[in-house]
């Protein structure tokens, strides 16, 4: 389905394709409340509370007023659906905003200001300097005399610097005047959402005839939502418009992420449902049952002796209606609410602001914190992420000879800076592709300041090491390119690009010098790409140690190469590299073959090595975090040897003899997989002996392991804690943690690039790095952050904090709904199994909506321990990767404390309350007051840490319960009349309240003091020390005395496997700790002492 | 408003500059009503109080609560003690029958005699007010079918007469268009049996006023509300009401339709206002109408002096001396456990990975 734009046509493209109104929005005010509601409805509790509700509208079954369970249910969608009203209406606003901008666009023939949303495909669009661009346009002309333009991308792709666009070829050179008249078909491909991407072709109509079809690409493109920049004015055709552009397609809605502890409190709230359903049929039974024994009996209950077809199901509905409270129909509004505030948080932080560009973190997906605490992966990129992708020209190889290994600084080498005052040739050559070899613009600033625009960072680094040695890129103006040699001009005109990709892994330039009329092939790429292609004869020995050398001392390097071409080579290949450019369909590997063909015979210059610099507190986060027992996996698309110093460096690895790295390698299927059941041997062995073991593994091996080993893989990957993955892919990067992932383990994908956003997006939890190399990965994160060192913070503090909290928060909120509950069902006993409701109407909706919810929204303030003690022991994040404090078996403990507390209530009321004192409203409201105690001191109990917040909410909903039945128990109309003022007044009422705390709480603490004193958890031991204020001091000073022997215990420690211990999450005995546990050593094999050097 | 804007400065701080962030941040916290707070709530460090539990503490509580619960206890123990209380059983010895069947229809038959006769001991003296109880042991009147059959409208104003909804099956006579007042089942199995009571042949006073509560008499049942088409048809419940005395002062009623949450209650019956001598015999003239033999329940007189706190249950007191005991129990225990074993808190050496290689032992 091709498209065929038809350019400044007025009549026909009109009803084919879209006009330029962007929606993006997901309501109209028609289909607000059915679409929304539908939406809401598609969830299982909805859909769960709306049956209750409507079964409660049968006045035979229901044991309270409809409006207990309406109510909170309205008020549930009316929050939600006002937040989706309320993002819909801010999307409509700024649609309405973009749609409603003026822009000059051809119509007839005639330049008119029209709104952005009318123009149509085809239409001629005209934009001047910081114009916005209102939709996707092919460029036909611009201000320049080249036809270049320049523009700023950050909306669409976050890179900061300027890109150039050129005007399609057909239209060089056309006149100003002529352009509104211009006629043609562009043929070009259906609307997809590759923003790196545009094969189309061109036509003009006479009388622009041209004779040829003019190839387009996204150079000769500018996109929706760019701007403008250095460009006096711009003209373009629109191709894709409104929803249809680039950007238009690749919004999309990103699937929803589920956190561990959601899945578990979905599980929770299946076993409850089940559970409900037992009562429900238990209680129903009986009740039927009671009821023929019994009620038939008693004259005053009136039983007809002939009941409808459904009588049977009377009293199980009765009390599944009654039941129905188990399941909380509060706990969802009241984690988003607290997820929320989670999110806040992270965004709030001013420890996690990178002070130096000024960039907060920022938590994009707010419902995901305590994934954070859960992380047991975490599998970082290298550049960018780790280092600070500041790249810096360090050292160089120029024919054999060394710089700057001296000096340590190349730039400051006197033997460098005296060959290049003494012209030697080869040293000017080098320069000479260091600095136009690229696809950097210099800007020359108003007041003569030279700067340059670059899309990589190596580049860069190269043109700027370049012009410190005295040659200096001038200038770029459309093909020739200008440098200023030791003050003499050198002209090179620039005949084609032979663009980077990174399967290519180097680009080239072909230019003539102007001078003698040389054509000349200019290369520089990685060693690998670019060694093979040595001229023969050639020797290479010296560049491949140099590379080696270097990538040793963990610096990048390029290799830099260079051809003479002879006229007619260069004139056969370049018709069909324009061949292979204009082909619509697989153009980029045509392309890449093309400029195979080019790229031979090369004449070696040198090596160049740049360095990029660790971020600060690199290794100490690392060291933290795999403290914390985290495991690390650094995928790279660097060289084996660099990514290996680099891990070096930041602890990532213990250096010999401690740590061992195995190395995963080979070039057919045979030999991985001979080297992989090596590795994997090895790492049965010392699984059990106190080392730091790595494997390492190229991209190229780990393509056919993954292909053809994924089960060996698999269990590398399990006993593995450290991996080291380079020269690896976007792709593979993504597949590495879906292996993970798939293993059940919660992972963490770290990265700051474009290469890094296929993993982010993959992994429970993607973290970008808002860094230099712009924000895609940002955009595509769940957290961004401004610098690596943040992720020990956002991780230890942020993350365990949410998911202490929400473990808190959730089960609190089953308690709560199972306390009442039990009450309920404790009193269908004692009448005669009937489902009658000891409570009211209103108390059971206030319950759940007042008097329980909010003393617990304030457990977002809790901390169990201070956030200096938790980075001093990030070990205690343990029992939130493992699920200690969410999981069946604390769940029982809440189940059982509600049970109880359910019982002492229960007999202490119909005790305290018998004979003359039993009337029902008051009975009600002695139980109900009870619970709500308990409950107060159940969450007082439960906080760690009481701040103001805290203290107010808990005790000031306590006394706003009693206000708020004073209230009501001051209408006539309700049925509590005057209740609670007789109970008040009563000492009776007073004395068992206290009686029922006392009996509810007292075993409740006895049981904790007993567990925090003798059965301490290592957060509790924690807790004491933090508090008691002696030894917390002991601790400091036992930190920086043991520091040393403690990284090594540590070291030592993390190879052990992890013992979750059953007991405490029977339900993960399947998960792949226990897997790993079952891997017994292996047999005893030598293959021990391998390490990285062996190769 | 303002604390809003201040809420929200960090958000401002977006702006990738320092200088902005800045300027944000003094201008808007210098506008905060509570900045510190503020701040220190966005930040997460607002100071806190963190107790933890030491033995010190525990074992202080349990001893405090202990001694508290134990006088307490002894406090309402006493004070129940001192209540008076005759409980005489009259449903069996009431009934010249023991056959259920025959009984039924005795009970149900309007036109017999069911006049009894019992006599009651002062075992101490009684002082007055004594109130009089009656009490029924497996009478639900919290069954879901008996406890919604009402209609508080009605009983409150003659305007909503016709609210007999809830009522059913006693709404309406014969299915048509008369509404029963008070309607419902609750209204229809009022209590029917009536006291007389005499200490030597001398007639003793019971004042059946004032013993509903005086919310109810005033606002839930009207004063202009009479009787209409009580128990006239079909199966006859319990009592009848006479027809020219209002709902407000039918007070028999009103206590009645207090239902009761538990099926063993009682319900005061009266008052009597005199002191009873100890060792005097008190004649009690029963009408035992009301059945409670369908269903196999029982019926007790009770005579009881009242007390302020605990009334006549003796569960409180005895409640917290128990819990009393068992936390001075506890607080002993924990203080042994204490001195025999004993463990500093918070020793960095219970840490397993300060202590062992291995961080994840159990």
């Amino acid at each position: 389905m091709k498209r065929f734009v038809y350019i400044n046509d007025d009549d026909q493209s009109h009803d084919l394709y879209c006009d330029n109104r962007i929606s993006n929005r997901k309501y109209t005010v028609l289909n607000f409340l059915p679409k929304n509601l539908w939406e809401q409805f598609s969830r299982f509790m909805n859909q769960y509370f709306l049956l209750i509700a409507c079964l409660q509208l049968w006045p035979l079954i229901t044991p309270v007023n409809p409006a207990s369970t309406w109510g909170p249910l309205l008020f549930i969608f009316a929050v939600s659906a006002t937040k989706e009203a309320w993002d819909d209406y801010n999307r409509y606003v700024s649609d309405k905003k973009a749609n409603e901008k003026q822009v000059w666009v051809v119509k007839k023939g005639v330049k008119k200001h029209i709104r952005a949303q009318d123009i149509h495909v085809g239409n001629l669009v005209w934009l001047r300097e910081n114009d916005e661009v209102p939709c996707d346009l092919v460029l036909i002309g611009t201000s320049e005399p080249q036809g270049l333009c320049h523009i700023e991308t950050s909306a669409l792709d976050g890179e900061t610097d300027l890109k150039t666009r050129v005007i399609a070829s057909a239209c060089a050179g056309i006149e100003l005047e002529l352009l509104h008249k211009i006629k043609g078909v562009i043929e070009c491909p259906p609307p997809d959402k590759d923003i790196r991407r545009f094969d189309a072709n061109m036509r003009l109509f006479p009388p622009f005839l041209d004779n040829d079809v003019c190839p387009l690409t996204i150079k000769n493109t500018i996109l929706q939502s760019c701007y403008l920049r250095n460009t006096e004015w711009v003209c373009g055709v629109a191709i894709y418009a409104g929803n249809e552009t680039k950007l238009g397609m690749s919004r999309g809605v990103p699937e929803p992420k589920l956190t561990a502890m959601d899945a578990m409190i979905d599980k929770l709230t299946g076993a409850i449902f089940v559970f409900q359903v037992v009562v429900v049929i238990v209680l129903g039974v009986a009740g039927n049952v009671w009821k023929d024994m019994e009620a038939r009996k008693q004259w005053y209950v009136q039983y007809p002796n002939e009941g409808p077809w459904y009588e049977l199901l009377v009293i199980p509905l009765r009390f599944e209606l009654l039941c129905s409270i188990m399941i909380p129909i509060s706990i969802k509004v009241s984690l988003d609410l607290v997820k929320s505030l989670y999110a806040k948080f992270i965004d709030w932080d001013q420890e996690m602001m990178d002070t130096k560009t000024g960039t907060p973190s920022h938590a994009a997906n707010t419902a995901i914190s305590e994934d954070l605490g859960q992380v047991e992966y975490i599998l970082t990129d290298k550049t960018g992420t780790l280092t600070e992708n500041k790249m810096i020209f360090k050292r160089c190889c120029i024919s054999g000879t060394f710089y700057g290994n001296e000096t340590g600084d190349a730039l400051k080498d006197v033997k460098l800076l005296n060959a290049v005052s003494g012209g030697s040739s080869d040293v000017i050559r080098f320069l000479t592709v260091m600095s136009i070899c690229n696809t950097v613009i210099p800007v020359q600033s108003k007041n003569g300041v030279l700067s340059y625009k670059a899309q990589s960072q190596d580049e860069e680094a190269l043109v700027r090491a370049a012009s410190q040695l005295h040659m200096v890129f001038v200038k770029k103006n459309a093909s020739i390119l200008e440098i200023n040699f030791n003050a003499s001009l050198l002209q090179y005109e620039l005949l084609d690009t032979l663009e980077f990709t990174s399967d290519r892994k180097k680009m080239s330039i072909v230019v003539r010098d102007c001078q003698s009329g040389k054509i000349f092939l200019l290369s520089k790429g990685a060693d690998e790409a670019i060694l093979p292609c040595a001229c023969t004869g050639q020797q290479i020995r010296t560049f491949t140690e140099a590379v080696e050398q270097y990538a040793q001392m963990g610096l990048r390097t390029l290799c830099v190469a260079w051809r003479e071409l002879p006229e007619d080579e260069y004139r056969e290949w370049s018709l069909t590299f324009k061949e292979a450019n204009s082909t619509l369909v697989d153009r980029e590997w045509r392309v890449s073959e093309v400029c195979q063909r080019l790229e031979v015979g090369l004449e070696i210059l040198g090596v160049a090595a740049i360095e990029d610099r660790l971020q600060d507190g690199v290794p100490e986060t690392i060291e933290t975090l795999r403290k914390a027992g985290i495991n690390f996996w650094m995928l790279t698309g660097d060289k084996q040897n660099t990514a290996i110093q680099i891990a070096l460096s930041c602890n990532f690895v213990s250096p010999e003899p401690k740590g061992q790295l195995l190395l995963i390698n080979g070039k057919t299927e045979d030999e991985v997989c001979r080297s992989l059941e090596r590795v994997l041997l090895t790492m049965r062995i010392t699984n059990s002996e106190p080392k730091d073991v790595a494997f390492v593994i190229d991209g190229w091996a780990l393509e056919i392991a993954l292909k053809h080993h994924r089960k060996a893989f698999t269990e590398l990957s399990i006993l593995s804690r450290t991996a080291i993955c380079c020269r690896v892919t976007p792709s593979q990067k993504a597949q590495l943690v879906g292996i993970l992932k798939s293993c059940d383990y919660r992972t963490l994908a770290i990265g700051d690039g474009g290469n890094d956003v296929r993993m982010i997006q993959q992994a429970d939890i993607g973290v970008g790095i808002s860094g230099r190399e712009g924000l895609q990965a940002a955009r595509a994160a769940d957290y961004s952050i401004g610098k690596f060192r943040f992720l020990k913070r956002l991780i230890l503090v942020h993350g365990r904090y949410s998911y202490n909290r929400t473990a808190f928060l959730s089960q609190y909120s089953f308690y709560k709904s199972l306390l009442i509950c039990f009450i309920q069902i404790f009193f269908s006993f004692v009448s005669g199994v009937s489902g009658s409701s000891l409570f009211n109407s209103v108390s059971l909706m206030a319950y759940n909506v007042f008097y329980t919810s909010i003393p617990v929204l304030v457990s977002v303030l809790d901390k169990d321990l201070s956030e200096r003690t938790v980075m001093q022991h990030p070990q205690i994040l343990f029992y939130c990767q493992a699920g200690r404090l969410l999981n069946p078996s604390t769940f029982a403990g809440w189940f059982g404390r509600a049970l109880f507390h359910a019982i002492v209530v229960f007999l202490i009321t119909i005790h305290a309350y018998a004979n003359e004192k039993s009337e029902i409203e008051e009975v009600s409201m002695v139980a109900l007051s009870g619970c709500i105690w308990l409950q107060a001191f159940v969450v007082a109990i439960e906080t760690n840490s009481f701040t103001i917040l805290q203290h107010l909410a808990i005790w000031g909903n306590l006394l706003g319960f009693y206000v708020i039945n004073w209230i009501i128990s001051s209408v006539p109309a309700a049925g509590m009349y005057t209740i609670m003022f007789r109970l008040c007044g009563q000492p009776s009422y007073w004395i068992t309240m206290f009686l029922i705390v006392v009996c509810g709480m007292g075993p409740v603490i006895a049981l904790k003091y007993f567990r925090y004193t003798y059965r301490s958890s290592k957060i509790n031991i924690l807790q004491q020390a933090e508090r008691l204020g002696g030894p917390i001091l002991s601790l400091g000073s036992i930190e920086t005395q043991q520091r040393s022997l403690e990284r090594e215990l540590s070291a030592l420690s993390i190879s052990q496997p992890k013992s979750r211990s059953p007991v405490y999450e029977p339900l993960l005995l399947d998960s792949p700790s226990a897997l790993r546990r079952s891997f017994g050593p292996g047999p005893h094999t030598d293959f021990r002492t391998r390490n990285y050097k062996d190769n | 408003m303002k604390s809003l804007t201040c809420f929200s400065y960090p958000v401002h701080s977006l702006l990738n500059c320092d200088y902005l962030a800045y300027y944000f941040e003094s201008r808007l916290s210098s506008l905060c009503i509570l900045p510190i707070l503020d701040s220190k709530f966005i930040q997460q460090e607002l100071s806190a109080w963190k107790p933890i539990l030491t033995p010190g503490w525990v074992i202080a509580i349990f001893i405090i609560l202990g001694v508290v619960f134990i006088l307490i206890g002894l406090l309402a123990f006493y004070a129940s003690v001192h209540v008076e209380e005759l409980v005489e059983r009259y449903d069996v010895d009431c009934v010249p029958f023991t056959d259920k069947n025959k009984i039924t229809k005795y009970i149900r038959d309007s036109s017999s005699n069911k006049t009894c006769t019992k006599t009651l001991r002062v075992q101490k003296k009684m002082k007055n007010p004594i109130y009089v109880y009656y009490q029924l042991h497996h009478f639900y009147q919290n069954h879901r079918r008996y406890v919604r059959s009402r209609s508080d409208k009605q009983l409150r104003s003659t305007k909503h007469e016709y609210e007999t909804k809830e009522c059913l099956p006693i709404a309406t006579v014969n299915n048509n268009s008369k509404p029963i007042v008070p309607c419902g089942l609750i209204a229809w199995s009022l209590f029917n049996d009536t006291y007389q009571f005499s200490v030597n042949s001398k007639v003793v006073e019971v004042d059946r006023k004032d013993i509903a509560w005086k919310s109810d008499r005033d606002y839930k049942f009207g004063s202009k509300v009479y009787p209409k088409n009580f128990q006239s048809s079909g199966m006859i419940g319990g009592g009848k009401l006479n027809e020219s005395i209002p709902l407000s002062k039918q007070e028999d009623l009103i206590v009645w339709m207090r239902t009761a949450a538990f099926s063993t209650f009682r319900k005061l019956y009266g008052q009597i206002k005199v002191d009873l001598d100890a060792n005097s015999n008190i004649t009690v003239v029963i009408q035992n109408n009301f059945n409670i033999y369908e269903f196999g329940g029982k019926k007790q007189l009770v005579l009881s002096t009242s007390n302020w706190s605990v009334g006549t249950n003796k569960f409180l007191g005895c409640a917290y001396l128990y819990v009393g005991g068992f936390s001075l129990v506890v607080a002993i225990s924990f203080t042994i456990t204490y001195v025999l074993k004993p463990r500093p808190l918070g020793d960095p050496a219970y840490l397993s990975w300060n202590k062992y290689p291995s961080i994840y032992e159990n």
